[in-house]
């Protein structure tokens, strides 16, 4: 990992790919909590 | 449950525990249920971004115990480093997924306009505390940022103040005041939160838009 | 707001069914499954850990800027010598019409660059070394102009300079002390007596590294080492990190206007431009994070999540209600 990183170089922008990998799997974890089903509670008053 | 004599009552001690009791009460603040709305995994971004601050402050503490020296020269501080660098990677991307969710969720509307603006303080608040732990680093990284950081503190006027190239200050910033005022600040959100409740739904139609 | 602050939450929750929800278990989970994902990390990727630049270092591995630069702190042509406040009044700092927040306050950290950087040092190493002793002398009561004059021929001779012997070697001039200063001057970095000398300043105990970080700052080394790890500003710098590592995402729009117009062009708009670039961005980013926290209050800004209906999607119960719901 000591390693220099990889640079895409897009337009303007200029990010190292751990960067890009970081912010793409937070698009991923947020588009995935929307749609995937949430556990229920009992529906019973505990 | 109440005693009516309440408001006659002088006693500073009764007026306080009677506004605590009614501005969060204790079934408020630990609800065992939420309303049948309460079913997606967004929900759940605040809660992991908690519990990511409580692992960098764990694994700060113990760096913090052993001197900023020691995770240089050992392999069990570099690994607790290690934790306190992931920890931080991790609340910062909770925060972030936490803060499009109520954004998406105009989480501010009913009152909540508030809670709302001390989320945004803490976001700021933990990026000085992050800038200040990158500056404690005593490395080559911390030793460029301050180089670099020092134009827009002195651009700003505040340079003289917040010195980014004094390591003491700096440290010092890092560890105890602006954790204490972080940790302040979240429990200040979460009072708010459970004091009103989650928002509801967004109305079908129409409706005010706070 | 005072009559919704009067709302309960039996009011406001009034004929919504609920459901049980364990919090306590739910932080439970988060701080195990939290702390699992942190462990792995950990001890999968470690963190990043690159050494720092020393002064020595410095004048080791690249004694011709390290003399160089020296020779610039003499001419008063370094970053540090020409700053202005808060370490001097050389110069007049960023500014944007009538607002220079950095002149408020004064020269709060006074750092002589020319003095703290290489004379100091050279009069501590003088003990014993008459050549040097002679040499400083004189330095010290040569006219400026004199001090000048040499200057510029020796600042001009080190751009062809070359190493001999651990010495900077330059064509044959009229330099007067400065080739016999400058040498000497290396010889105490490169055996580390600078990086003591410019931290502690006469005291035991420092913590403050600014006069070593300045001087280290004006010469081209370690910003050339930056360049390398893409940490400068005009790269996005303050997003990266050294190594493979993820660095700083969340600060993405801090970095990001100093890649843009009118940010990083000399002639700007309205008076920003390069030059102002560190103010004009304090200042439009306190103005983007102050409308942040006013999000509830703006009009727009506060409308988009009902045009772009993602809570659809979170509160999907509730639009779709099956049996049993509202």
């Amino acid at each position: 990992m000591d390693a220099p990183a990889q640079y895409l170089d897009v337009w303007f922008i200029h990010i190292s790919y751990p960067n890009l990998i970081v912010i793409v799997l937070m698009l991923v974890l947020f588009a995935i909590a929307l749609v995937v089903p949430f556990p229920h509670g009992s529906d019973r008053d505990a | 449950m109440h005693e009516s004599t309440a408001i006659e009552s002088g006693s500073w001690t009764l007026r306080t525990r009677q506004w605590i009791d009614r501005f969060l009460p204790m079934d408020h603040l630990l609800p065992h249920r939420q309303p049948y709305y309460v079913g997606s995994w967004v929900y759940v971004f605040g809660v992991i971004t908690i519990a990511a601050l409580v692992w960098v402050v764990i694994s700060g503490v113990v760096l913090s115990f052993m001197g900023p020296q020691w995770w240089h020269t050992s392999g069990l501080g570099r690994f607790f480093n290690s934790l306190h660098f992931w920890s931080v990677q991790m609340f910062f991307l909770f925060m972030v997924l936490h803060l499009w969710g109520q954004y998406f969720m105009a989480g501010w509307r009913d009152g909540r306009a508030a809670t709302w603006m001390i989320g945004v303080v803490i976001f700021g608040v933990s990026i000085m505390t992050a800038f200040t732990g990158y500056l404690s680093q005593q490395n080559f990284d911390s030793q460029f940022i301050a180089i670099n950081g020092k134009d827009a503190m002195n651009a700003a006027g505040i340079g003289s103040f917040f010195n980014v190239l004094n390591f003491g200050q700096m440290y010092g910033l890092h560890v105890m005041l602006l954790p204490i005022g972080v940790t302040f600040l979240v429990v200040w959100h979460i009072v708010m939160v459970r004091s009103r409740g989650v928002v509801k739904p967004i109305a079908p139609e129409g409706g005010s838009a706070s | 707001m005072k009559a919704r602050q009067h709302v309960t939450q039996d009011e406001y929750y009034g004929g919504i069914r609920m459901r049980s929800y364990d919090l306590i278990k739910e932080i439970a989970y988060a701080l195990a499954g939290l702390a699992a994902l942190v462990l792995v990390l950990a001890a999968v990727f470690s963190s990043p850990d690159v050494p720092p630049v020393t002064i020595a270092g410095w004048a080791q591995n690249d004694p011709i800027d390290f003399v160089t630069t020296a020779t610039n702190e003499l001419q008063g042509s370094t970053i540090s010598a020409g700053y202005g406040n808060p370490y001097n009044t050389s110069g007049a700092g960023q500014s944007w019409g009538p607002i220079a927040p950095v002149q408020w306050f004064g020269t709060r950290i006074p750092v002589d660059s020319a003095g703290a950087f290489v004379i100091q040092p050279l009069k501590y190493a003088s003990a014993g070394n008459t050549d040097l002793g002679k040499a400083l002398d004189q330095w010290t009561s040569a006219k400026s102009d004199q001090q000048t004059t040499w200057l510029k021929a020796y600042s001009d001779a080190l751009t062809k300079a070359t190493v001999t012997d651990g010495k900077v070697t330059v064509a044959d001039g009229e330099y007067g002390p400065l080739p016999v200063m400058m040498n000497n001057l290396l010889a105490v970095a490169q055996a580390g007596g600078l990086d003591g000398l410019l931290l502690i300043n006469g005291r035991f105990y420092q913590t403050d590294y600014t006069q070593a970080l300045l001087f280290m700052g004006d010469g081209t080394y370690l910003s050339g080492l930056a360049q390398n790890a893409n940490l400068t500003g005009s790269q996005w710098g303050m997003m990266n990190e050294t190594g493979s590592y993820p660095g700083q995402t969340w600060l993405w729009l801090y970095t990001m206007w100093y890649q843009v117009w009118p940010f990083n062009n000399t002639n700007g708009f309205l008076g920003i431009n390069a030059g102002n670039a560190d103010l004009g961005i304090v200042i439009l980013m306190t103005v983007l994070t102050a409308a942040l926290a006013l999000v509830p209050f703006i009009p727009g800004l506060r409308d988009i999540p009902r045009w772009i209906p993602i809570h659809r999607l979170i509160w999907k119960e509730y639009y779709s209600p099956r049996k049993g719901a509202v």
